[in-house]
């Protein structure tokens, strides 16, 4: 376990980077550290390596004072992945990888072969393993950051920006791993983030710092926007936050409607018998869906193709957030959300004011959960 | 050119010895002179006081003229007037002075990101310089070198004035008895001489760098 016990960073002109910060940073879980530029999170971050010293406080693992470890045996024993992965560029790839067991005096070889092991681990093919980091993209050299932080199969992971400078789509990939890398390695990590959707989709826990380098809540990600601690929180949580509290509840109890879809090849009079408010759901020949048709304005002697389609709706997993289930249902041209199931295959449709009930249903079990807690926070 | 063939080939023995000397008169001081450059510049490169005194000095050292230089040297060390040695440590002198900068600034100029993560890592500072620092900053070093190398070899000509025996003595020879072929020789001579230890430089540098080769395919 990782404890910060009232440490305080202050530089020689005088500025307070982290100020009387205490927390304790549960073993096995992500935790994540999100604030404002300036607010002290990197700083903080860099105190569990001693990268910097805290001015005054203590840092302590597993209860021992970082102080009384020597510097570089702290930091082979901790995985770091910075902004621009900052790879050697004059190694490859897998030595890259390799470093830090090498430095444990790990032999070449075996040090090599367990690389390649961890490239496969990040979704990289291992042909790029004699590459070096200047061959590859942005994307897949933040992979190999974190495989080069994993080496040592280290119990603490530090993480500082890490998917900051790649694209939205790359940056949501890199996540998603990272997420599925966790479920298998249930490491300790510390992640640090300016981006408050980052935190919250990662944070098993979400520490949000303020200017000047305190702490402003420390709470889990759906506690945080349903109930920030105060104003500056409830800012930095943003406007949608009722909304994105959705994603947080679970829409198992949701039920769909059937939907009598058409398959693309129909005749277009198929389309006109199976509309419903003007609206029939295209699938294709494994009922996976494609796209909405307005029968009205098509020739009857027609049949369905791909230029007839609406594209507008998104899709809702089925078991998934209500915040999915609504978005699904309001995106739609329809007004019917379309649910699939785990293969991608139609399972109905909702209304939003299906999942509006949904979600004052559990608000409802809410209030009656937090009455019998009495009001505990 | 009939001339300087049966010049070459009349003092083939002579010039031979002269070439030998005049190559390790210019290159022995620059690898002595990049030896001691990378603990100064790397000292320089982690401290602003040290950076201001070592580059200051260096600095100032490199504008002593060669021709004083040469002179003062054997009074100093005790040295004859002639002994090649009084050049080799002279252009070790200078080597240092030059290459105490491009050391300083090569080392600066690796990126903070490398150096952090090789810090975050586990690497002692001894560590960083060797496994990171050096051959991140290699290639600018090399550049270094390359200036360095071609101002040694000109210098080593200016040697000849003193009478140590390599190829500069073309020069001395060219102008006592008037005749312009030895001194044409000599200009040939130096010129492939520079070109030779360049291309030497520039064909190690590649080597060392496979990296930089892949990044640009």
């Amino acid at each position: 376990m990782i404890q910060f016990d009232a440490v305080t960073k202050r530089y020689p002109d005088g500025s307070v980077a982290v100020h009387e910060f205490t927390l304790e940073v549960p073993t096995g879980q992500i935790t994540v550290f999100v604030g404002p530029s300036g607010c002290g999170k990197t700083t903080t971050l860099r105190m569990v390596n001693r990268m910097t010293e805290p001015t005054s406080g203590r840092v302590l693992i597993d209860g021992r004072d970082l102080t009384a470890i020597k510097a570089t045996r702290l930091r082979r024993g901790i995985g770091y992945v910075i902004q621009n992965a900052g790879l050697f560029p004059n190694r490859t790839i897998v030595d890259n990888v390799a470093t830090v067991p090498r430095l444990l005096g790990q032999p070449r070889r075996a040090a090599r072969r367990h690389a390649l092991d961890l490239l496969s681990q990040v979704g990289l093919s291992a042909e790029l393993g004699a590459r070096y980091p200047a061959q590859l993209s942005g994307g897949q050299q933040q992979r190999v950051g974190v495989a080069r932080a994993l080496a040592a199969d280290p119990p603490v992971l530090l993480m500082d920006e890490p998917f900051s400078a790649v694209d939205p789509v790359v940056r949501e990939q890199l996540q998603n791993e990272l997420l599925r890398l966790q479920h298998d390695l249930g490491k300790t990590i510390i992640f640090v983030t300016h981006d408050i959707d980052e935190a919250i989709k990662l944070g098993d826990h979400v520490a949000v710092m303020r200017t000047g380098g305190t702490l402003a809540q420390f709470a889990a990600p759906a506690d945080l926007l349903t109930r920030p601690a105060d104003s500056f929180v409830a800012a930095f949580v943003g406007r949608d936050r009722g909304y994105r509290a959705l994603g947080f509840a679970r829409a198992d109890s949701l039920a769909v409607i059937d939907e009598q879809p058409v398959r693309l090849g129909d005749p277009m009079t198929t389309a006109r018998d199976r509309q419903r408010d003007g609206w029939v759901l295209v699938v294709d020949t494994d009922r996976t869906p494609v796209g909405w048709l307005s029968p009205a304005g098509h020739r009857l002697d027609d049949t369905i193709a791909a230029a007839h389609l609406n594209l507008g709706g998104t899709l809702a997993r089925r078991g998934e957030s209500l915040r999915e289930a609504l978005d699904a249902a309001l995106s739609s041209p329809s007004g019917r959300g379309v649910v699939v199931d785990e293969g991608g295959r139609l399972a109905g449709t909702v209304t939003a004011a299906q999942v509006l009930d949904g979600v004052k249903a559990r608000a409802a079990d809410g209030l009656a959960r937090s009455a019998r807690q009495g009001g505990r926070g | 050119m009939n001339s300087l063939w049966s010049y070459l080939q009349a003092n083939h023995a002579q010039l031979g010895r002269w070439t030998v000397a005049t190559l390790w008169l210019s290159t022995a001081p620059l690898v002595t002179g990049l030896v001691a450059a990378v603990p100064v510049g790397w000292l320089a490169s982690r401290n602003r006081v040290a950076a201001l005194i070592l580059l200051g000095g260096t600095g100032a050292l490199y504008t002593v003229p060669s021709l004083v230089m040469f002179l003062t040297l054997p009074g100093l060390l005790g040295t004859r007037i002639l002994d090649p040695i009084n050049v080799a440590v002279a252009l070790t002198i200078y080597s240092v002075a030059l290459l105490t900068r491009t050391v300083t600034g090569a080392l600066s100029a690796v990126p903070a990101d490398v150096t952090g993560a090789a810090t975050a890592v586990g690497y002692n500072r001894f560590q960083l310089l060797i496994a990171v620092q050096l051959p991140v900053a290699l290639p600018v070093i090399a550049a270094g070198v390359r200036a360095a190398a071609v101002a040694n070899v000109s210098l080593v000509s200016v040697a000849s004035i003193i009478g140590t025996a390599q190829l500069g003595q073309l020069f001395v020879i060219g102008t006592n008895t008037g005749s312009l072929t030895p001194i044409v020789l000599g200009l040939l001579l130096f010129v492939a001489l520079a070109l030779v230890i360049d291309l030497a430089i520039v064909a190690t540098a590649r080597i060392l760098t496979p990296w930089r080769q892949a990044a640009t395919r």
